[in-house]
């Protein structure tokens, strides 16, 4: 069973990822992101991380993609300007595909026949997170806190019209 | 039937190269920044990964929980880098009326 | 099949007889409350007090042309409206309608998936709604369509921070994403009569989640991405026959998850004050069923009485709103809400 939802969300993401980076419409781009996203969120919930899973689905393809969308339509973005296949892509091709390899190889020879073992109610409980998060890294969470409203005022900043007082 | 870590991780590696490949191959500056989110993602999913194989294998559930916590933390950067990053798009369209990265070179030398 | 599959399957199917009843009986009333309102007659032609007039829309929907617009994208012009679909029929799961019951020997909990991440879950799935919204207005090819997904995709995310943190305040004092919990911390009573809903010592919050939720069920005044004067039907101006009435019935099933959903987080949700949920375990579903029903209801109506009465937001008022007044009161809300709860009031 689990088997066999981890290897549908698996292709499922492969597709999409190979969509996302491959079609020339952006907006077809986001909205298979939305479905490698969905599938990455399946893959937390089978690791043992449902509240990841939520939080993956609700900040990245809730907020993040559709932020991503607003600005495509918003700009009326078009398809890329580079069309068919020449040594720039092949090149691009070639490196991916080697660094990927050398993860794969990496992880195949270190990790390769770890079984997990099934996971338990307790494992999965929300109230050690929590302690973990707001009490052992209390400090780097309100970083991330700081982060944010620099992010937001940066972004404010940047997108605003300027008010026609220099020129 | 539980899946082997080695698993999620192989996939983890191919959402990965195939996160360089757009970013690599790709003109069109929005279609290079979802490539990188497909990046940080893939690295998420090796982090949650390894923190439940080694959690697993210590038999401790602090190790889970410190991978989960970093998690958490790369989904809230990458939200501060999305909206300054299609602030800069907008930014940039406003004064270029294209956000092709072949075509922003008026610094190049 | 084991027994727990059985009873999953038995209460979804439960919420489904539900969820697709809402459409039609919510047009009729839609329809003649809005008469009532404008002191019309309405629909009365089918059916005593034109009760049947559903049944003949849904006629003419399935008997009307399929048209797709030659410069539609048509992929993502037939995708959308089956998505549009999506929120509505999945985020009822964690919604529960009674207590656990023991039927045939077993500990049956009265909800379809009571997992620890409830709450976050149905918001996370809510808010894949706006995708189907946005693939409408774009695959159409229509400025006004597009410009409707463009108002959509800016709206949805605005008023979803507020909705949210509002959903917080509420499980501060629980301690649980559970609604289950959240029903249970709304039982017993203030001064021994007033029930101790949540919507009485969190009216700000509930305020804020109200107006969220017309925004994010796209309703009037927040009906932007659809402003009949403005945009002639924004999203789905191009769409005719199933697929309109795909995107009528998302919204108004998505109407009903949010207003069951009002009603678990602020009205106690399946529990009623003196009522005992005792007896035969299908006596006490029934019960639960009727009472969540009940409330969900009386959202519902408000829903009707605030569309024809409130003229339309323009959209910078619109944001302006959500940004400047919504979102600044959630989190006063919230930091309130978090001091008395630390401070034992909650």
């Amino acid at each position: 069973m689990e088997m066999a939802v981890f290897l549908l969300f698996a292709a499922l993401a492969l597709v999409s990822s190979l969509v996302v980076v491959l079609h020339r419409n952006p907006i077809y781009a986001v909205m298979s992101l939305v479905v490698t996203f969905v599938s990455i969120a399946v893959m937390f919930v089978l690791l043992g991380a449902p509240f990841l899973a939520a939080v993956q689905v609700l900040v990245y393809t809730g907020a993040i993609l559709v932020l991503f969308l607003f600005v495509i339509m918003l700009l009326n973005v078009s398809g890329d300007s580079s069309r068919g296949f020449d040594l720039h892509k092949a090149l691009a091709a070639v490196v991916a595909a080697g660094f990927a390899l050398l993860l794969l190889t990496l992880f195949w020879g270190r990790y390769h026949g770890l079984d997990l073992s099934p996971l338990q109610e307790s494992d999965v409980a929300l109230k050690p997170l929590a302690r973990a998060l707001l009490d052992t890294y209390l400090l780097p969470f309100e970083i991330v806190g700081l982060l944010l409203l620099a992010a937001v005022t940066a972004a404010t900043v940047l997108a605003r019209r300027s008010q026609d007082t220099s020129s | 039937m539980t899946v082997p870590v080695s698993w999620y991780l192989a996939l983890a590696a191919a959402l990965f190269g195939i996160g360089i490949l757009g970013v690599l191959s790709r003109r069109n500056a929005i279609t290079m920044f979802l490539s990188i989110e497909l990046m940080l993602n893939s690295v998420n999913l090796t982090i949650v990964a390894f923190a439940r194989s080694f959690g697993d294998r210590a038999g401790d559930m602090t190790a889970v929980l410190d991978g989960n916590v970093l998690v958490l933390m790369v989904i809230a950067v990458a939200a501060a880098e999305a909206a300054v990053g299609l602030a800069l798009f907008i930014a940039v369209y406003r004064g270029r009326r294209s956000i092709d990265v072949n075509r922003l070179n008026l610094m190049r030398w | 099949m084991s027994f727990e599959l059985l009873a999953t399957l038995a209460k979804t199917g439960l919420w489904m007889a539900l969820l697709l009843q809402v459409t039609p009986i919510m047009v009729w009333v839609e329809r003649r409350g809005s008469a009532m309102i404008q002191d019309r007659l309405g629909p009365n032609r089918v059916g005593p007090l034109g009760l049947f007039q559903a049944l003949a829309d849904a006629v003419k929907f399935m008997c009307k042309e399929d048209i797709t617009p030659a410069e539609a994208d048509k992929f993502l012009h037939r995708l959308a409206p089956l998505l549009a679909l999506v929120p509505a029929l999945t985020t009822f799961v964690v919604i529960p309608f009674g207590p656990d019951v023991t039927a045939f020997g077993r500990q049956v909990p009265l909800v379809v998936a009571g997992a620890e991440t409830g709450v976050l879950l149905l918001l996370a799935l809510a808010s894949l709604g706006v995708y189907s919204l946005v693939m409408a207005g774009y695959s159409s090819n229509n400025k006004y369509s597009l410009l409707g997904a463009i108002r959509a995709s800016a709206q949805m995310i605005s008023y979803e921070l507020a909705l949210t943190l509002a959903v917080v305040a509420v499980l501060l004092p629980v301690g649980s994403f559970e609604l289950s919990e959240v029903v249970r911390y709304q039982q017993g009573q203030f001064l021994g009569w007033i029930p101790k809903w949540n919507a009485l010592p969190q009216f700000v919050g509930f305020l804020v989640f109200v107006v969220a939720a017309f925004a994010e069920t796209n309703r009037l005044p927040f009906d932007l991405p659809e402003a009949e004067s403005e945009l002639v039907a924004g999203y789905h101006t191009e769409y005719s026959s199933m697929k309109f009435a795909l995107f009528f019935m998302g919204e108004y099933m998505g109407m009903a998850t949010l207003s069951c959903l009002a009603a678990t987080l602020y009205l106690g949700g399946w529990h009623l004050p003196f009522l005992s949920y005792s007896g035969p375990w299908w006596w006490v579903a029934a019960q639960g069923m009727g009472v969540l029903v009940g409330k969900a209801t009386l959202f519902l109506l408000f829903f009707v009485w605030v569309r024809w009465t409130f003229p339309r937001f323009r959209f910078d008022q619109l944001m302006r709103l959500g940004w400047k007044v919504l979102l600044p009161l959630a989190v006063l809300n919230l930091i309130a809400v978090a001091a008395l709860t630390v401070g034992g009031v909650l």
